[in-house]
């Protein structure tokens, strides 16, 4: 079989946009994708019949609002192979997850401790890290890639030793597409060192197939707004013995067990994580869309996917003047490219007047950029809706780009 | 090459009907814009935009104001020029005076020039308006 793209388009409304008289050809997905109409309609349905705070209420509302919330849980667990609900923390997105590590990471980590990450991260797993080294004295030990994006393994495990607490890495790159071969990276690191490890999922998620358990990493995190949810969401998965020892995040309502004036004791898992009122409707449209995508053969998703990737990479080494940056053997989802008729800005804005949207500029990884000597590159990222022929366009566009800029 | 007048930019846009010719003429006119010597791309002249960057630069003769100005993507010194039609060589009360808001929705473009594209065309606006008034 393979995916039937149409009836899945037929499900986002929001494609039927036209942008300057233009049908919309929507690229950003590694920014953020669309919804489907089941989320939204989960969403509205939430805040228009069950709308509620959770845990506490004794009405029914309230006891509904609870049930869809926990029951969101349940879905993300299943999704991503959890032991149990219980390592499930919601957070605001992968950023907050990171930090949420970081920041207890930061109050164990001492000097002579080393925390590893890679020259491909997201500042959202960089930033976090080394202000956590710096907070701690601990020193940041950044693992190179090759010049084709791919990471250096060798280099990686020759980084590997006792010192090293932390590992904390990308599982897909959302400035070049690289898959990182996670796998066999996490067995590598546990029989080198007692690291903890921490996978960035926010570019990994939506491409299916992740289960934290076979993976036997310690922390996994991902935001909804990437896997056709809401934004304002996300999720901290970890394992329950090291969650439950995990130094609390933010304080106050919700995730204390007992309260005096002069003291506090903690609630158990998750609650200890998730201090306040959470993002209700936002786990609830995350619940959605997993169920939405669950509907679909993984396999054909990834077929389709691939599809994509391969066309956009034919159709970027055939284009004269372009050059793709980042060219793992593994990737997904993302094609980047510079051009030498103009800088990155310039083919982003003549694209957006052809009513395609793609991303330009540093990707949230300044440091990445320079290390490929690029100024920032155009970004093309691919969902499970788009086509071959909207490549073709995009590069039909790339063609007037070209001409325009000469 | 002698500055180009706001109102012989709004003529020429005015000619054209679609808006490849109106973009063809912005990065004609980027092309034509003096770069801005490496030495002077200071980071004290910088406006980092988070899509592209410019650096402005700027002098006083007599009464008048004189900027240069540059940009790392053709299309925003394009704009840049169009700015500078209406800044450039004028005095501080002139700069003052003018009313870029009409200019900007008589060249409609606005939405290229608005503060969510991040190119740093706005940032550079408020930055010269900033200087005139102080200059007062
Ligand atoms: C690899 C990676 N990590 C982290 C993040 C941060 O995600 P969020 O902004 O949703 O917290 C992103 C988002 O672009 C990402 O692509």
């Amino acid at each position: 079989m393979s995916l039937n793209v149409d009836a899945i388009r037929a499900q986002f409304p929001i494609l039927a946009r036209k942008i300057d008289g233009n049908p919309l050809v929507y690229l950003d997905n590694a920014a953020t994708t669309q919804k489907p109409q089941a989320v939204i309609d989960a969403i509205s349905h939430y805040y228009t019949h069950s709308n509620s705070n959770v845990h506490r209420g004794a009405h029914t509302l309230a006891d509904e609002a609870t049930r869809l919330f926990e029951g969101a849980r349940d879905t993300v667990a299943e999704f991503i192979g959890a032991a149990s609900r219980q390592e499930v923390i919601w957070t605001s997105g992968t950023t907050e997850a990171i930090n949420i590590v970081a920041h207890g990471m930061a109050k164990r980590l001492r000097s002579g401790d080393t925390v590893l990450v890679t020259e491909m991260e997201h500042h959202a797993n960089l930033v976090t890290w080394q202000q956590a080294c710096l907070n701690s004295g601990a020193q940041l030990i950044v693992s190179p890639i090759k010049d084709n994006g791919e990471l250096d393994i060798d280099a990686f495990t020759a980084n590997l030793s006792d010192s090293v607490k932390m590992v904390s890495m990308p599982h897909v790159s959302n400035a070049l597409g690289t898959i990182n071969p996670i796998t066999t990276l996490i067995p590598l690191i546990r029989a080198k060192t007692s690291a903890l490890i921490m996978i960035d999922g926010a570019q990994g998620i939506a491409h299916g197939g992740v289960n934290v358990q076979e993976l036997d990493c310690d922390f996994y995190a991902f935001s909804a707004h990437k896997i056709f949810g809401p934004t304002g969401m996300g999720v901290l998965w970890g394992k329950k013995a090291v969650l439950e020892a995990w130094p609390v995040w933010l304080t106050g309502g919700e995730m204390i067990s007992t309260v005096t004036y002069q003291q506090s004791t903690w609630g158990e898992l998750p609650n200890r994580l998730e201090a306040g009122t959470p993002h209700i409707a936002g786990a609830i449209g995350l619940a959605a869309a997993i169920k939405w995508l669950s509907e679909l053969d993984m396999q054909d998703v990834h077929q389709h996917e691939q599809l994509l990737m391969n066309t956009a990479t034919e159709y970027a080494q055939a284009f004269d003047g372009l050059t793709i940056v980042g060219n793992a053997a593994d990737k997904i989802g993302v094609l980047s490219f510079v051009m030498d008729a103009g800088h990155p800005a310039d083919i982003g804005f003549l694209l957006d007047k052809q009513g395609i949207a793609i991303r330009t500029g540093d990707h949230c990884a300044q440091p990445l950029m320079n290390r490929l000597a690029v100024p920032g590159t155009a970004r093309a990222s691919f969902s499970i809706y788009n086509t071959a022929q909207e490549i073709e366009t995009l590069f039909n566009a790339l063609k007037k780009v070209q001409m325009m800029l000469a | 090459m002698s500055q180009i007048s706001t109102q012989e930019i709004l003529d020429d846009l005015e000619f054209f009907d679609n808006w490849e010719e109106r973009y063809k003429y912005i990065i004609d006119l980027g092309k034509e814009l003096t770069p801005m010597p490496e030495s002077k791309r200071t980071p004290e002249r910088l406006v980092k935009g988070c899509q592209s960057d410019v650096w402005l630069d700027v002098d006083k003769q007599d009464d008048k104001l004189i900027f240069h100005v540059d940009s790392d993507a053709i299309i925003v010194r394009g704009l840049l020029v169009l700015v500078m039609a209406a800044y450039n060589e004028k005095s501080a009360q002139q700069i003052v005076d003018f009313d870029i808001e009409g200019y900007f929705s008589q060249l409609d473009l606005e939405r290229h020039i608005s503060p969510t594209r991040g190119n740093g065309l706005r940032a550079i606006v408020a930055k010269i308006q900033a200087l005139a008034k102080a200059g007062l």
